[in-house]
């Protein structure tokens, strides 16, 4: 503990002078806010009733139910394959880009952080249509593969983010003496700065996974008849008839994103 | 040694092995055609006619797209102003003003009180505001359906303590959407101002006791100002992504409160006027934009100190 985190306290009441009255019950009251809907579609994920909030009784059923159906193992395989292909080119994109930014001149890399930063500005439905549009322009037809060009280009920002941390803490002493000692850029590439990097790259591929496998409304406009992915299948249950197994399904979806986050989370934690 | 060949090379340039700008270039290539191909894609579509079946548009060039934001075609034949678009364009600002304002309101407290925990608290803290946005907004928001619907366990507890008799309609109201807002952009306001919390010296607000302020004039005029590029950080974070929602309207509004990106959508799924959806696409980017240059502004005056409250802050 610094001294800067040793607080003074008000004689005889043991409170703190950084507390400000209430926001400390705030706090406690926006952390129940945030997950307290979450441990809801969970806890709602195990009614046996059909109507999802009215409690009837224990149920996995839902769980067996969901998991049965050739639709939604159809909609899962579609999410699947666009999220691990999506990420594997983000990634392999992100950190060429890594790389190249930090060699590019100053006009050169305002550039091409604006393209990097954009869909993270522009409003995902204007990303979506627009997409929708230049596909059906040029001829693309609509399903897994044109949503897996999509999703490439709005997880190169997620995937860049901890490579391009990992590779600014790289001392470049090290590139300097594997160059010394006669390694060709392509050898310290492959022996030096991709094992430095590789947790950042992890990190990124996890993050880009999530991004993917989340994302619905692009998905929506480019899925066409046959690429229902699992969200564009959860909005349409949603739409149709609400039953626990659309909580069933969520509840699973939200289990694989937070695991994923957290791997992600424990591989870039700093240690200060 | 025996590495004279590949010496002089590292010589001349001092980064050595760092590789070279081309390495980005597949990069920037991808997204020119995926990010900003669509863009322009948008832009040329809002310029031209309406397809006359279903799909796509007419390559013939127009400005009625842009006509149909402001004027309705009368039974005449003749335009008339009509202020449906308008309404919810303007619409769209509020719903994303309340939403802003409310984050603000919740965030403030949360970031500071972050702020003042101890530093492996404070690690564990922003690790859970953080989760919530790595879920599925999908989910989210219908998270928000069970919880407001007639039989939800709201209405349920008023019911069971007797304090209503019929249940109170939540779902498919402003209120549900402007909650369903909330809820999702909470952690995108709370992050950006706790980030600029963090960093404020909390030994100034002792110093202001010692010199006899109160905890009111401790908080607004000591901390409050340390923590403005925080808030116009995280203002600008929950306000854009707010004004061009789609999911909370959707569904948890029902219909009735539109906002912008519903009116898109609908252009490009049931109503099909391609022209029209890429006009208000454009107006809706314009509109972004303007935001955008807006807060520039207001973040360089908030602070000279701390440019490292933005989007990357995040993540």
């Amino acid at each position: 503990m610094s001294a800067r985190t040793k607080p003074v306290r008000v004689k005889g009441t043991g409170e703190s002078l950084r507390d400000f009255p209430t926001f400390k019950l705030v706090s406690y009251l926006v952390l129940l806010f945030l997950y307290l809907p979450l441990v809801l579609v969970v806890a709602y994920s195990f009614n046996s009733n059909r109507v999802v909030t009215v409690w009837k009784g224990f149920t996995f059923s839902w769980y067996t139910n969901v998991l049965a159906n050739d639709d939604i193992q159809r909609a899962l395989m579609n999410s699947l394959r666009v999220a691990i292909v999506a990420t594997v080119v983000s990634v392999i994109i992100a950190t060429g880009l890594a790389i190249g930014l930090l060699r590019m001149h100053r006009a050169g890399r305002t550039f091409a952080w604006g393209l990097i930063g954009a869909p993270l500005i522009i409003p995902e439905i204007v990303f979506a249509i627009g997409t929708l549009a230049l596909f059906v322009q040029i001829r693309i037809p609509l399903g897994v593969n044109a949503i897996t060009l999509a999703h490439i280009a709005f997880c190169v920002p997620f995937a860049l983010l901890p490579i391009r941390a990992r590779l600014r803490g790289v001392d470049s002493a090290v590139y300097e003496a594997a160059a010394d000692l006669g390694a060709n850029e392509w050898v310290i590439f492959r022996r030096i700065t991709l094992p430095l990097l590789m947790p950042g790259i992890v990190a990124g591929a996890l993050l880009a996974f999530i991004i993917s496998l989340d994302d619905f409304i692009v998905s929506y406009f480019l899925a066409g008849p046959g690429g229902t992915t699992l969200p564009v299948y959860i909005f349409g249950m949603i739409r149709n008839a609400i039953t626990p197994g659309v909580n069933a399904l969520s509840s699973m979806l939200l289990a694989v994103s937070i695991l994923i986050v957290m791997i992600s989370y424990l591989l870039t934690r700093k240690k200060r | 040694m025996t590495t004279q060949e590949k010496t002089p090379k590292s010589v001349e340039s001092r980064t050595a092995g760092q590789g070279s700008w081309w390495a980005g270039i597949p990069g920037i290539a991808y997204l020119i055609a995926l990010v900003l191909g669509p863009i322009v894609i948008i832009v040329i579509y809002s310029f031209l006619s309406r397809a006359k079946f279903g799909v796509g548009v007419k390559w013939v060039f127009s400005v009625t797209a842009y006509q149909d934001l402001f004027f309705g075609e009368s039974l005449a034949g003749g335009r008339t102003f009509d202020p449906t678009y308008l309404e919810i364009i303007g619409n769209s600002f509020w719903y994303s003003l309340i939403t802003s304002v409310a984050c603000l309101a919740l965030s403030i407290p949360v970031a500071i009180w972050m702020a003042t925990r101890p530093e492996r608290v404070r690690t564990l803290l922003v690790f859970l505001v953080t989760i919530p946005f790595w879920t599925s907004l999908l989910i989210r928001t219908y998270s928000f359906i069970i919880i407001l619907n007639d039989n939800g366990p709201i209405n349920w507890a008023l019911k069971s303590l007797h304090i209503i008799t019929e249940p109170i309609t939540m779902l498919y109201t402003p209120f549900a959407t402007v909650l369903g807002l909330v809820y999702t952009f909470l952690p995108f306001m709370i992050l950006p101002i706790y980030a600029s919390a963090e960093r404020f010296d909390f030994r100034l607000a002792e110093a202001a006791y010692d010199l006899g302020a109160n905890r009111w004039t401790v908080l607004t005029r000591i901390v409050m100002p340390s923590v403005r590029p925080g808030i116009v950080a995280g203002t600008l974070l929950v306000f854009i992504p707010a004004l061009g929602s789609f999911l909370a309207p959707e569904l948890l509004g029902g219909g009735k409160t539109s906002m912008i990106a519903n009116v898109i959508a609908a252009q490009f799924g049931a109503s099909r006027n391609w022209p029209f959806g890429a006009a208000l696409s454009v107006l809706l980017l314009v509109i972004t934009l303007l935001v955008l240059v807006v807060f520039a502004v207001l973040a360089r005056r908030a602070s000279k100190a701390s440019g490292n409250a933005n989007w990357e802050s995040l993540l």
